[in-house]
């Protein structure tokens, strides 16, 4: 910017948020990647690919992946419903959406666990299938479904409500069915806009602890999420495996987060121009 | 996260079987995901009675967890409110290259694993850490205590009041702020009189946010707290203390004040979004 800001304070706003931001979240990320990069890369790969860990990050990706699914069927119909139709308790039901992210994870977590063991209300009805929910994947599933819900719904509600209704009317009009409609007219116009809800509920899923803890079980091998091997490490004093598998998840999901930014940003640059 | 949504005109069920079986899918679904655990939380913090449940939340570790929690969000709120303002400021009035970048650093703590933020603490301040020793040598200690437990909750809090003020003051533009300045109006003037009013109810909410969420962080505190009954235990640890111990209704108990406020911060939601859908029409 060549002509002088007529808005004041642009130094001591920026300053103060970047002096924020270096001390409170770069500083310990930053301790963290110090940690491990004093292993060799033989040790780390040894700490960040034991068998446990493994185990681990298969529990976690697996689960998060089908708690971003359900978000996403789930959170395209409830955007669509809220913003296309007038029903008794809309308002309520889109205030209820952001639940999730005002109550505390490991209240969701208890409430949920207590709900789904095989003596509990919702537990024994599925129970009476065979299904196990608490202490076993589904749960998993569940508590991350719960705990990302409003992601996918928050991000695709405005976009909708902004579309143009003469795209649809043009639509229907050329002779498409509604079905043909939504597939080829408005899903593309939402797709920036479910990849970022999409991708918000993936990182958040594969990083909640709280609400995991109490309904998974963690059984290694078998029912512990990632997050949960990293504070076992610490609690047994293994700093530096700690640090390695820390590091490594870290690098993932900020992988994660910036390809779909990429992705994201060219599919709307090919959208609007 | 606020959706700003437009009022479109939508369109009624009557006479419409596609549209009624897509709400009832939809709000039955969303309805049950969020009702059920709702719904456990009092019923199982109530079921041994009035007398009871009141026994279990002036228990006296229950009664200093709430008093450790309140003092963290009550340092995070501040801390939290002041770096939201400047974060946004600079951030929706103002033009920069690595802005994109900055706002995605700001959020960071909203995308990865608490645990992973906690971790990294004990790295910086911990005895294991890069200044633990040598603040150790001077006697300082700043982990697995009450410090510790402030700073994680400050810090994974630190995105909610900026994440709610960005998207209004990006909306609104500058030039209400170029015209005060133009009229002889100083920097702090201009803030105190034209932007903070503006966005006075995106920020009451964000605040509310902010502090229902620094009461109910789990994770990184649960990392670096240690978890002293009576002395590091807030009240979500207290909750898996007492969840594990197998005395479930105090759980629920505490569980349901958290709960409470939870509520609280949906109502003042949907009457600031009202405020703000009449302030601007």
């Amino acid at each position: 910017m060549s002509r002088p800001r007529v808005i004041p304070g642009f130094g001591l706003s920026l300053g103060t948020t970047v002096v924020f931001l270096a001390l409170a979240t770069l500083l310990p990320l930053g301790a963290l990647v110090l940690k491990s990069a004093g292993l060799t890369w033989a040790e780390f790969w040894g700490y960040i690919s034991d068998s446990r860990a493994l185990a681990a990050y298969r529990v976690t990706l697996l689960a998060a992946g089908a708690a971003t699914f359900l978000n996403l069927v789930l959170g395209v119909l409830t955007a669509w419903i809220l913003v296309r139709y007038e029903f008794p308790g809309r308002r309520l039901l889109d205030a209820a959406i952001d639940l999730p992210f005002a109550l505390p994870t490991a209240v969701a977590g208890i409430a949920l666990a207590t709900l789904t063991v095989p003596a509990g209300p919702v537990g024994a009805l599925f129970a009476g299938f065979g299904i196990k929910i608490a202490y076993a994947f589904p749960g998993i599933v569940l508590a991350m479904t719960f705990t990302s819900l409003p992601f996918v719904v928050r991000t695709v509600q405005p976009v909708l409500a902004d579309l143009e209704p003469a795209l649809e009317e043009a639509a229907a009009s050329l002779g498409a069915g509604p079905f043909t409609t939504f597939r080829r007219v408005i899903l593309p116009e939402l797709r920036p806009a479910i990849i970022a809800g999409g991708t918000l509920a993936l990182v958040r899923s594969l990083g909640e602890f709280g609400a995991v803890v109490f309904i998974a079980g963690n059984l290694p091998f078998q029912t512990e999420i990632a997050a949960l091997l990293i504070y076992i490490r610490m609690d047994e004093f293994d700093y530096v495996g700690a640090a390695a598998l820390a590091t490594a998840i870290l690098a993932f999901a900020l992988t994660l987060l910036v390809a779909m930014n990429l992705w994201q940003g060219r599919l709307y640059r090919r959208l609007h121009g | 996260m606020s959706a700003r949504v437009s009022e479109t005109t939508r369109a009624g069920l009557r006479g419409h079987p596609g549209r009624i079986a897509l709400v009832l899918t939809g709000a039955g679904a969303v309805g049950l995901l969020i009702s059920l655990p709702l719904g456990a939380v009092f019923y199982y913090a109530l079921r041994e009675g009035w007398a009871a449940y009141f026994g279990y939340l002036l228990a006296p570790d229950t009664r200093h967890a709430i008093g450790l929690s309140l003092l963290a969000a009550g340092v995070a709120l501040p801390v939290n409110t002041v770096f939201g303002l400047c974060a946004a400021w600079a951030l929706a009035k103002f033009t920069f290259p690595g802005r994109r970048l900055l706002i995605s650093l700001i959020e960071l703590p909203l995308s990865i694993s608490p645990i992973i933020i906690g971790v990294g603490y004990l790295f910086v301040f911990g005895l294991q850490g890069v200044l633990g020793p040598w603040l150790d040598d001077h006697g300082i200690s700043m982990a697995f205590n009450v410090t510790s437990v402030v700073i994680v909750t400050t810090i994974v809090t630190s995105p909610y009041v900026f994440r709610e003020l960005l998207p209004l003051m990006l909306a609104q533009g500058t030039q209400e702020e170029q015209a005060a300045v133009s009229l002889g109006a100083g920097a702090w003037k201009t803030f105190f009189r034209v932007t903070l009013p503006n966005v006075k109810w995106a920020l009451f909410y964000g605040l509310t946010l902010s502090f229902a969420r620094s009461l109910g962080e789990f994770g990184s505190v649960a990392v670096v707290s240690g978890a002293v009954r009576g002395e590091t235990n807030t009240l979500t640890l207290q909750i898996d203390l007492l969840y594990h111990d197998q005395v479930q209704t105090a759980a629920f108990a505490v569980a349901s004040v958290l709960t409470s406020f939870a509520l609280v911060t949906l109502l003042i939601k949907t009457w600031v979004e009202r405020r703000e859908s009449v302030d601007s029409p």
